[in-house]
């Protein structure tokens, strides 16, 4: 991946990238502020007043105040700082907020008083979408996890090493490409999307092993393309990429909640906008972050009820947040897919594709059914174990022949009545209905390195996984209004009299989510987590629609 | 005036005693000519913000019952800034702290932070005697990595 990537401008472009770095620790802060510029984005800065910056630094050293941001001056009016630090999260977002074009990188610490990093992840994600580098002095892997979750492109161990900072660039540039990409796949150049999926939520090398001559090739002119307008001046980069003003989001927020949940898709939504410069891409992409965010939403919620469910005790939320964590990052990877339209599901994304896919056709059903029917379901959980063998078999245009063979068995449990009925893929696929293994073996066959499929013109597969990614996302949205619309009726509905309302509510999505463990990761019985107070076949539907959303 | 060898060696003896880590070589190495004295900036920086930590864990630990998820997170911080200077035993005792703190250990809580706090002073009169000397002998000196 290196020969085509970094090379055209690796003296010019990191030289100017500017830096938000959002830490607490005034220690810290004035170390990474250090080293940044050691690393030559501030070079500039140097050059036109570092006398005043040195002199700036020596200030903030005596007057530092945990909480008073620092800033060390802006692009703009003939001067040209790159790296600001801020000791207080909100502040930050305030920047952020305040000079949307103003950043290209964020690296924030985990941990701060006065909004939790994760937070202020989510929230970067959301409205200005830059990279954000996370970091802390703890690594444990759920804490990781979290952070990939949310969208950290990065998790760095305290202490930070120069080395570590060097190559951040990395990231803006990659979103950079991978945005230029979507402009040009939009005017019909397909098929190099693998580096996007790959990079954004995966460590796999197999994602680069997979990648052909002429991809290289094709990047290699995206680079030129971008050398002058993209890098070389700070204020012309904004061509690919969309900042979501509050406005645009409000526009944005308004024609889903017109068009409905269930309905939602980017293109609908696009038209509703009427913005002419905004294309289906940069709606599909925002469309994805926000459900994001919504299930994000609904997890805190969740989280503030755990005190008040005394039922759920058996669930440590540390945990709970792991798996959870573990799922959000793989779907984020399967809605990439619809963005991208990536013509080959690869190994790990595959594997929840499939299964996915599976869901989606269940839930095709359960969405557009009535509440009736899911009441229904109640009495008829009782299939007996039957497991669902999906295997794919996507043939690639490859010189070699290669194939790329995804297997996929999913244990259904009991509870599921609606796995028996065998599901409907677009794909080219067989299933056979059996019940041999209890696990999910995803057997791969990686297609050779060197050359893999044709990078022009749409593929079969690709308009096929392409609407199948998509038709998944639709469900998703059906499946957030539809619960929505359920945890309303249910409390209507019920006799919970005691609790106030807000806590039901959350109570009511924590037990989805158990649920959905169940039958995404764990092999735990579920029965025992229901609450006999709702129906258990509202679980079902809850669950599978937390799988997805 | 204190020679390069003095200097040298007592470095080297803050490293050797475990002290500090690579993380302090880090430091140095940031050290340049717009910040002739970075390490020591870094390290009075330091010492001033945790004094802070260390006085909000003073408080935490008088209240009774103990709060050990108060207590985790001031720690965690107190952690995260001393892995800024390469303060390794200092470290160290904040992860002992930690453990103390998860298995609910007050005793060992409240030990741990003697010692910490120990660990802490003597660093900081070690340092400020390294820096002392450093001074003397002139502005690159500090540069050097130690053998």
């Amino acid at each position: 991946m290196e020969s085509g990537f970094s090379s055209p401008r690796r003296d010019a472009f990191p030289a100017g990238l500017r830096v938000l770095v959002v830490d607490d620790d005034p220690t810290w802060l004035r170390i990474l502020e250090k080293m940044l510029k050691k690393c030559s984005y501030e070079d500039a800065a140097y050059q036109q007043g570092s006398a005043e910056l040195v002199d700036g630094w020596v200030s903030y050293c005596l007057g530092f105040e945990p909480g008073r941001v620092y800033k060390k001056g802006f692009v703009g009016r003939g001067k040209t700082h790159f790296v600001t630090t801020c000791g207080l999260a909100r502040e930050a977002l305030n920047l952020l907020r305040e000079r949307k074009d103003g950043y290209d990188i964020v690296i924030s610490d985990v941990n701060m008083p006065d909004m939790d990093g994760f937070k202020l992840l989510e929230h970067v994600g959301l409205e200005m979408d830059l990279p954000v580098i996370m970091m802390s002095v703890d690594g444990e892997t759920s804490r990781v996890m979290k952070g990939v979750q949310h969208g950290a492109c990065d998790y760095l161990l305290k202490p930070i090493r120069m080395k570590e900072l060097r190559n951040i660039w990395q990231h803006v540039f990659r979103k950079r490409i991978h945005e230029a990409r979507e402009f040009e796949s939009h005017e019909g150049l397909e098929g190099i999307h693998l580096l996007r999926s790959g990079t954004d939520q995966s460590d796999e090398g197999i994602f680069f092993a997979v990648e052909d001559m002429t991809c290289m090739k094709k990047r290699k002119d995206v680079d030129g393309k971008h050398d002058d307008r993209e890098f070389g001046d700070p204020s012309s980069t904004k061509k690919a990429r969309v900042v979501w003003s509050v406005d645009l989001h409000q526009k944005f927020v308004k024609a889903v909640n017109q068009i409905g949940f269930d309905k939602v898709g980017p293109k609908k939504i696009l038209d509703l906008m009427n913005v002419p410069w905004l294309t289906r891409e940069n709606v599909a992409s925002h469309l994805q972050k926000y459900r994001l965010y919504l299930s994000r939403l609904q997890k805190e919620n969740e989280q503030k009820s755990t005190s008040s469910g005394s039922k759920l005790s058996e669930f440590p939320p540390k945990d709970s947040q792991a798996t959870f964590g573990f799922q959000n990052s793989a779907i984020k990877q399967q809605n990439d897919v619809a963005v991208d339209s990536l013509p080959l599901p690869l190994p790990l994304p595959s594997h929840d594709n499939a299964e996915a896919k599976s869901h989606e056709c269940d839930l095709k059903g359960m969405v557009s059914d009535s509440t009736t029917e899911k009441r229904r379901a109640l009495s008829s959980r009782s299939i007996p174990d039957t497991k669902i063998r999906t295997s794919l078999a996507l043939p690639l245009e490859s010189e070699g022949g290669s194939h790329a063979v995804f297997d996929c068995t999913i244990p259904a449990t009991t509870q599921y009545k609606t796995w028996s009925e065998p599901p409907e893929l677009k794909l080219k696929k067989e299933r056979t209905p059996s019940s041999s293994s209890s696990s999910l073996p995803v057997h791969v066959a990686p297609p050779p390195p060197q050359r893999v499929m044709a990078s022009t013109g749409e593929s079969p597969e690709t308009t096929s996984s392409k609407n199948l990614a998509m038709k998944t996302q639709g469900f998703n949205v059906s499946l957030i209004s539809d619960m929505d619309f359920y945890h309303k009726n249910i409390l209507l509905g019920s006799e919970v009299a005691c609790a106030p309302l807000d806590e039901d509510l959350h109570f009511y999505w924590l037990q989805g989510e158990c649920c959905n463990m169940n039958l995404g990761l764990q092999n735990i019985e579920m029965p025992e987590y229901y609450d006999p107070l709702y129906d258990s076949s509202d679980y079902s539907i809850v669950d599978q629609g937390l799988f997805i959303a | 005036m204190a020679s390069r060898r003095q200097i040298a060696s007592m470095k080297q003896s803050l490293f050797d005693q475990g002290y500090l880590d690579e993380q302090f070589i880090q430091l140095e190495e940031l050290q340049d000519d717009a910040n002739p004295n970075f390490v020591e900036e870094i390290v009075t920086l330091y010492y001033r913000d945790s004094s802070r930590l260390i006085s909000s864990m003073d408080q935490a630990l008088e209240r009774h019952p103990l709060e050990f998820n108060r207590l985790d997170t001031i720690m965690h911080q107190f952690k995260g800034s001393s892995s800024s200077i390469g303060a390794k035993k200092v470290k160290a005792e904040c992860t002992l702290f930690r453990e103390y703190c998860r298995a609910g250990n007050a005793e060992g809580c409240k030990r741990s932070f003697q010692q910490l706090k120990r660990e802490y002073a003597t660093l900081r009169k070690k340092l400020e005697a390294y820096f002392q000397l450093a001074r003397q002998a002139g502005p690159h000196e500090t540069a050097c990595r130690p053998k």
